[in-house]
């Protein structure tokens, strides 16, 4: 079984690949975890992560510019229905459209638009550091206990249009969306990859996850 | 609610830590990995290396403690010290840093910080700002360690740099520094009630009450010590109880 971590030049891939790679030695069945950026290895994928940090549009731009990968990611995780996660901007990628520098589009799959954190007294922008999250019965979050914190570095955040999408949310000070789940697509704002044990749940949830 | 991070740094000479801890169970205390790793245990809310390698010819080392820190270590990892070029801050990120301090570069070329924040994500950019007291409520920007005077006030390059999309300002009080005085809250103060990016609070640092002060007084988002973790004095938990009992958010 290959998991494919999706290379488009952003800065924390080596977090994201580090921390699978850890997960992933826990596992009765390993995983074969490769960095890639070639369309067709993402064709052959059981599971696809797509990590991102930094501009919306930016992140958009450099998986469009490889030729061919986002018909392969598209294929993969909307007509074969394989697991698919995205962290950060990796997961706001998911919305329809994004204000950030102008308004631009995403790949549409979960209904919504990515959206600037409203700027409170007291409350910095970026939204940097840990803080509690509140989910839902999934099992991404299983062996977790409700208002664990997860490590979150962003200004916008994914406003999703349907609420059965939205499978966990964090305070800052409005409610944010943390976590969307639907059918065999799964992201998160905040980074697994940078929140110690818990982050590692998560992580394993996600390896060891048959979505059907 | 969003904690209020607590950040051990390790000064780092040639892959050594020069001021370590005295842990008994520790096999190796020179060894940065293994220092990293416990504070990590010990629930540190994220890790920085600051490189002291005067020559540059040892880079290479800094690499490898960065990556194999970043291979036991699942918390964010700042690393700092002789950063000059987006070449720089690439291989950090590729050993496995996920956030880079861009120090006396930045003064020198403020596009540096530009380039860098549109290239990799203002979150992954720190600026460091050394700043040391002219007189009452003005801070003069210091380069090369502390080492040259600019005529730059502290506050308007903070300003700038914000602007330009660092992601955070790691700002260190040269006259505290190495006192265990405290922080300069009257700089911090100055600093974070202009700026809408995070201020991680540095220099001074004694004892628990200090810590305290940074965030209540200073209101700096997190807070950075070195000599109180590595001489044993406290331990980051003993420091986390302190600032819940007193109302501060910390991650326990």
């Amino acid at each position: 079984m290959k998991l494919v971590i999706i290379n488009y030049g952003s800065g924390n891939l080596h977090s994201v690949n580090k921390s699978f790679e850890a997960a992933n030695q826990n596992l009765q069945e390993p995983y074969d975890i490769q960095i890639t950026n070639d369309p067709e290895v993402v064709k052959n994928a059981d599971k696809i992560v797509l990590p991102g940090v930094g501009a919306f549009a930016d992140c958009k731009k450099s998986i469009f510019d490889i030729t061919g990968m986002y018909e392969s990611i598209e294929e993969s995780v909307i007509s074969k229905k394989i697991p698919f996660m995205g962290i950060c901007v990796g997961m706001q990628l998911l919305a329809e459209t994004a204000e950030e520098y102008g308004n631009h589009k995403g790949f549409g799959w979960i209904p919504g638009s990515v959206v600037k954190i409203a700027e409170t007294k007291d409350y910095k922008i970026p939204h940097m550091g840990w803080n509690e999250v509140d989910f839902l019965d999934n099992p991404l979050f299983s062996g977790l206990s409700q208002k664990t914190n997860f490590y979150f570095v962003h200004s916008y955040y994914f406003q999703a249009t349907n609420p059965q999408d939205i499978v966990a949310t964090t305070n800052y000070p409005n409610e944010i969306t943390a976590a969307v789940n639907r059918e065999n697509i799964f992201g998160t704002q905040f980074h697994p990859e940078k929140s110690h044990d818990s982050g590692q749940v998560i992580i394993t949830n996600f390896l060891k996850w048959n979505y059907k | 609610m969003l904690k209020k991070r607590i950040i051990p740094c390790l000064d780092v000479d040639n892959g050594r830590v020069v001021k370590g801890v005295n842990f008994v169970d520790l096999v190796d205390a020179g060894d940065p990995v293994e220092q990293a790793k416990i504070y990590n245990a010990e629930g540190a809310d994220e890790l920085c290396f600051l490189d002291i390698t005067a020559s540059s010819d040892n880079r290479k080392t800094l690499l490898d403690v960065v990556q194999k820190t970043a291979e036991n270590c699942f918390i964010p990892l700042t690393v700092g010290g002789g950063v000059r070029t987006l070449e720089d801050i690439a291989k950090l990120l590729h050993s496995g840093a996920d956030k880079v301090s861009i120090n006396t570069a930045a003064v020198q070329n403020r596009d540096l910080v530009r380039e860098a924040s549109n290239k990799y994500g203002a979150s992954t950019i720190v600026v460091a700002v050394d700043a040391k007291k002219v007189k009452e409520q003005q801070w003069q920007v210091f380069t090369h360690g502390g080492r040259n005077a600019t005529d730059i006030d502290v506050l308007d390059y903070c300003k700038e740099v914000e602007e330009l999309g660092a992601g955070e300002i790691l700002l260190t009080s040269m006259d505290r520094d190495g006192t265990k005085s405290g922080f300069d809250n009257d700089l911090l103060k100055v600093i974070t009630s202009n700026l809408t990016i995070p201020v991680i609070a540095s220099g001074g640092v004694g004892n628990l009450e200090h810590m305290y002060e940074g965030v209540a007084i200073g209101g700096a988002s997190a807070l950075l010590a070195a000599s109180i973790f590595h001489f044993g004095e406290y331990r980051i938990e003993d420091v986390k109880r302190y600032l819940a009992d007193n109302d501060i958010p910390v991650r326990i």
